[in-house]
């Protein structure tokens, strides 16, 4: 079996399929011809772009250079799951970013240094691949955390002030809220790994196939990224929930549902 | 942890002492409750009477701790109340709610919910006297298997009471309790709030806010008017 490139002709018959969705929204009045135009330019010139990015970055693997990309990479996850659900309060952001910051690399680390044991430490080949997809889960997780915690805490605002007049402390009010939220945050993780390889190929495992490797050592790689991830969602849940906790009950037993505000 | 803040047999001793109490709004521009003295004494019956939105729930909810004041401090027993006893001291002086907020499960299900607390430390849940509180208010044994899913707003209310009342606590804080019953559930809460109150012998006292002025006289020694954020005597009686 040997490895087969695509050229940029390759391409463009791939980049022609579009023009099947373009039809089905003409046809079908759906109005989408815009997005869809903006959406295949958008895909093409971010991937070439990351292409060319890490091309570089695997060229020039210093440290300077890789621990400034998997700074950014984090920041932007920790930003992008602030960015969600209906109330918001000040301080999500910083909550987002540390959760995903904190959980994701803590779990990384353990892939690739005690698991793979990848040398130089910052070695891009794997550093970066194993981290983004960490964070592409964490930062899910943590945005569904947020948003359910949120949400439980207004719809429970009338559960929550009971028991904290019965004497209940702010931890024994907010902790079914919690617990939704932690639940939340974790579902999507666990509804993959129910069905991974039956229902889906993991993207890793296919891309690992096709550039030749053999399919039972893909699928070690892919187990361990699995359970990568769990850990990492989990962890990064559960940190934004006491986050978020901490921001909304004070230190005197009080819940403070006025700094939650609608997003504007 | 629940010895500091317990009762020291001082029966006739003031139990609530404000001082300046004031609360301001989310934007901090309005005071929601003008600065306030105020003494709670043992054995005190009061209603507060006052149009909606004139402060009367702030102030109970001001009193019951579950909001910051802006300015002023509230002394129980003299004492301030540090930070980690305000869960007992809530067990202590307790805020009943307009709306009661019941736990999902049945009746039973709801007055236990308070026993799994840890400000509540050893006390356990008494089976006798809670379907005695019950009994008081005309219901029997059998409506303690209800979902609370299924109760009527004045049902819910009753069920609200008896769960606050039997922590015997030695201020209670009723914020328009009768609001949403029939005359019926309305005299059954008024003789559950009469019995609790008369079991402490002089020892227990409460504030009524109350939109109805009949009640407000039936049920207090006192009478209080919240206008516009400030507490003043009732004038015309």
């Amino acid at each position: 079996m040997n490895y087969q490139n695509l050229t940029a002709v390759d391409l463009a018959i791939a980049a022609t399929l579009i023009f099947i969705n373009g039809a089905l929204s003409v046809m079908l009045k759906l109005g989408l011809e815009r997005q869809l135009f903006w959406a295949s330019i958008r895909t093409v010139v971010q991937l070439l772009a990351v292409g060319y990015i890490l091309g570089w970055v695997f060229a020039n693997a210093h440290w300077y250079v890789v621990l400034p990309l998997i700074c950014l990479m984090t920041l932007v996850a920790g930003i992008s799951a602030a960015g969600r659900g209906k109330r918001t309060y000040a301080g999500q952001l910083i909550d987002s970013v540390v959760s995903v910051w904190s959980s994701s690399w803590l779990v990384a680390a353990i892939g690739l240094f005690v698991i793979i044991h990848i040398r130089p430490w910052y070695e891009p080949q794997y550093a970066i691949p194993i981290l983004g997809m960490i964070l592409g889960n964490t930062l899910t997780a943590v945005s569904l955390g947020i948003e359910r915690m949120t949400q439980e805490l207004v719809s429970g605002r009338n559960t929550i002030e009971m028991i904290l007049a019965l004497g209940g402390t702010r931890w024994e009010a907010a902790q079914s809220a919690a617990r939704q939220a932690v639940r939340a945050g974790m579902m999507p993780t666990l509804n993959q790994m129910t069905v991974v390889g039956i229902v889906s190929l993991p993207g890793m495992m296919t891309g690992q196939v096709l550039a030749g490797q053999d399919p039972e050592s893909a699928v070690r790689y892919q187990i361990m990224i699995m359970f990568l991830i769990a850990a990492g969602s989990a962890l990064g849940t559960v940190f934004a929930v006491l986050l978020t906790f901490r921001r909304l009950f004070s230190a005197d037993h009080r819940f403070m549902i006025h700094r939650l505000v609608l997003r504007t | 942890m629940t010895s500091s803040l317990a009762s020291s047999n001082l029966a006739t001793g003031p139990l609530l002492d404000v001082r300046q109490l004031s609360r301001l709004d989310q934007t901090g521009a309005n005071q929601l409750l003008k600065p306030t003295d105020f003494i709670l004494m043992a054995g005190a019956q009061i209603a507060i009477t006052g149009a909606s939105g004139s402060g009367k729930s702030v102030f109970l909810r001001t009193l019951a701790l579950l909001d910051a004041p802006a300015t002023g401090e509230i002394l129980w027993q003299r004492k301030p109340v540090p930070s980690d006893l305000i869960p007992v001291y809530r067990t202590c002086v307790c805020y009943l709610a307009q709306r009661p907020a019941l736990i999902e499960g049945t009746v039973l299900d709801n007055l236990q919910f308070p026993y799994t607390l840890k400000s509540l430390g050893k006390r356990a849940f008494n089976l006798s006297v809670a379907t005695g509180l019950l009994a008081k208010a005309g219901k029997e044994a059998s409506f303690l298997t209800k979902p609370a899913g299924d109760l009527s707003g004045g049902e819910s209310q009753i069920v609200a009471l008896v769960r606050a009342l039997q922590l015997e606590p030695q201020v209670m804080l009723f914020d328009e309790p009768t609001s949403a019953l029939d005359p019926q559930s309305a005299a059954a809460v008024e003789s559950l709030v009469q019995h609790w109150f008369d079991a402490g012998a002089g020892s227990r006292a409460y504030l009524w806010v109350s939109h109805d002025p009949e009640q407000a006289r039936r049920m207090s020694t006192r009478h209080l008017t919240m206008n516009k954020g400030m507490l003043e005597l009732e004038q015309s009686v």
